[in-house]
């Protein structure tokens, strides 16, 4: 099959939706000529033209903002953030207007905005370009937060958030605009809120999503050496959670990791935490245990930020652990 | 004046019914009908009504927790509003927004706003998506003097002037934000002056002055109709009551307070249109009459309305 560049495939995505929607239009910063600082929206400005691919001054909480106004009246934006870690300059505009609008007013508008925004460390970005924002925005009610892990996943997820109504964030971690993966020629779409199961498996549960999911498969490559088999989940949307799939593989494996890049406290995996502790609670045989960032901004230098950031070797020993294969400590 | 009668009779018709409503409004919440937490508008009618008039059914408004006066002046029913107020199922927003988030797309009302300043890229959002959609609509920012202290207003006003959007910013300057003093927290007079930062007209208005504030209205929205971008219009108003009902007014001169009273603006224009053989006095008296009428009306209707079922909090969350 043919194969894309997780970026290529975001730009193919975006294309094939503005060429069946007029609606669709595209802002944020250098995404026109320059074709976006990661090349997601390379060659789309040639195609669309500088009425639909608008390249805006730096002016987060403004443009985000318009996107909330041109949403409600009948236009389908998609607003590149150039970095995440900038979100929290619009972050007014997403949660207490767009996520509130419709509801408290009653279900009298609709807010098909789509926002991207590049997310993740591991690349000495330092402490206000490494940050992964998802559980912040998935506290929210009224937004869709979406975390695709491979160029196929990108690509079709990308074309639903569009054609949603809703208010989606749509988090693209940067170690991943340079895979390669399969994407067919032919249309598709991928349903917000269904997980994938990456790697059956019997003895754990691995939930994880975004840049982790490679490493988590990367770790259950050398659990399965050792005869530890797992099961991999890839939430492909953090926010709505595929529960049902969460809950079957749990009571299958009766062990669950769950696996994030970003902080502990109040996070997703506190969520999936809370979610099988409350539903799936008498399956478990051990103790649920999380591998996640350390609740400290991501340094600088490399040393440092690969000790705060999760990595192969951790996601290993906590399903070892909660495997019983090892002692814990 | 050369506007045509019928905008004339509606203009004193949507000011007093802006009067009406605010002051039955201001007696309901004292007598503890009325839940939450309500930002009157008396004072600042003829802004609203002045603005209101020029614009057509399917151009856009952003209101402000202000908003009442907004919403009656772009054709908003009282009935719905006052039944939104009470939180009854029959309102605006079913009962799920109240006073300070009341929206009707249907007559462009894109939303009052609870969060001050987040109207403005709201608006100019909506200048884009007309852009985009090449519609001929206008979007108008209604926002107090203390919104154009937020970091939107900049933001807004450049990418608006930037990509000349079809939008008016109405700034109501009132003189006070909650509590504090404009003058006490921003070294220029004007408001209006800022708009030479963004290359975009700007100009001082008499805010009670309604035919003055239509006129300056008119020409702005047919500027941007006409693809030749964004104004900015500060009307110098003031509010009567405090910033919201049961807040005490320990912060303005009763000599200020005074002065802006005798400065109201629905009796002088009054007097023009009969002056001018608009209206006879009984044609005005008329008008007043229908607006009570309707009003009352707008009560008796808010009072008998269903309370939304509990459940219903669960709905409209999403598309």
């Amino acid at each position: 099959m043919r194969q894309l560049f997780y970026n290529q495939a975001i730009a193919e995505a975006l294309a094939e939706e503005m060429r069946r929607d007029p609606c669709v239009t595209l802002w944020g910063i250098d995404i026109g000529p320059y074709g976006g600082a990661n090349a997601a929206t390379k060659g789309l400005f040639e195609e669309f033209g500088a009425d639909r691919v608008i390249d805006m001054p730096v002016s987060e909480l403004g443009y985000v903002g318009l996107g909330v106004g041109a949403a409600a009246t009948g236009i389908r934006p998609v607003v590149e953030l150039q970095f995440s870690d900038w979100i929290t300059l619009a972050s007014e505009m997403i949660i207490n207007q767009a996520a509130k609008m419709r509801y408290m007013f009653g279900g009298v508008l609709e807010m098909p905005l789509v926002i991207r925004a590049p997310i993740g460390g591991y690349l000495s970005a330092g402490a206000q370009h490494s940050n992964s924002f998802e559980s912040i925005f998935a506290f929210v009610p009224g937004i869709k937060v979406v975390t695709p892990s491979t160029p196929y996943d990108a690509k079709g997820l990308l074309k639903s958030a569009i054609r949603d109504n809703n208010t989606i964030l749509f988090f693209e971690h940067k170690k991943l605009y340079g895979m390669k993966g399969e994407v067919p020629q032919e249309e598709y779409t991928i349903p917000l809120g269904e997980a994938a199961i990456r790697r059956k498996g019997e003895h754990a549960t691995i939930v994880t999503y975004a840049y982790m999911v490679s490493k988590c498969m990367a770790a259950a490559e050398r659990l399965a050496q050792e005869g530890i088999s797992v099961e991999v989940i890839d939430l492909r949307t953090v926010d709505p959670l595929d529960e049902e799939k969460i809950l079957e593989s749990v009571k299958k494996t009766g062990h669950l990791v769950v696996v994030q890049e970003t902080w502990r406290q109040c996070s997703i995996s506190s969520e999936i935490s809370a979610l099988v502790a409350e539903k799936a609670l008498d399956y478990l045989d051990a103790p649920i245990l999380r591998v996640t960032a350390k609740d400290v901004p991501v340094p600088f230098s490399p040393v440092l930020e690969s000790y705060v950031l999760p990595d192969e070797k951790d996601i290993i020993t906590a399903v070892q652990i909660v495997a019983g294969r090892v002692p814990v400590i | 004046m050369n506007i045509p009668q019928e905008k004339l009779v509606m203009m004193y018709q949507r000011m007093l019914k802006i009067r009406y409503f605010e002051d039955k409004v201001k007696d309901l919440f004292a007598s503890g009908e009325m839940p939450g937490f309500v930002h009157l508008y008396l004072g600042q009618e003829a802004v609203a009504v002045g603005v209101c008039t020029a614009l057509n059914d399917n151009d856009y408004i952003t209101s402000t927790h202000r908003g009442h006066g907004h919403i009656i002046a772009k054709g908003g029913e009282m009935r719905c509003m006052m039944a939104e107020l009470y939180g009854k199922a029959t309102g605006y927003n079913k009962g799920k927004g109240g006073s300070m988030h009341i929206a009707w797309p249907k007559l462009g009302i894109l939303g009052a706003n609870g969060i001050v300043s987040a109207g403005i890229p709201i608006a100019t959002g909506a200048g884009m998506s007309i852009k985009v959609r090449r519609t001929n609509q206008v979007a108008v920012c209604f926002f107090g003097d203390g919104a154009s202290n937020e970091g939107t207003f900049h933001e807004s006003l450049n990418i608006a002037s930037a990509f000349n959007l079809p939008v008016v910013y109405i700034c109501e300057n009132n003189l006070y934000a909650v509590g504090t003093r404009q003058s006490d927290v921003r070294k220029i007079e004007d408001i209006a002056d800022r708009a030479i930062g963004y290359g975009m007209p700007g100009l001082v208005v008499d805010g009670n002055d309604v035919v003055a504030v239509y006129e300056a209205a008119k020409e702005a929205v047919g500027r941007a109709r006409a693809g030749e971008g964004p104004t900015l219009i500060e009307c110098k108003t003031y509010r009567w009551r405090t910033h919201f009902e049961g807040e005490p007014d320990t912060y303005r001169p009763p000599e200020e307070v005074d002065h802006w009273l005798k400065r109201e603006p629905i009796a002088p224009y009054r007097s023009i249109l009969i002056q001018q053989g608009v209206l006879s006095t009984e044609g005005a008296n008329q008008v007043e009459k229908e607006v009570l009428a309707e009003l009352d009306e707008a009560v008796e209707f808010a009072r008998i309305s269903p309370l939304p079922a509990p459940e219903t909090a669960m709905e409209d969350l999403w598309a």
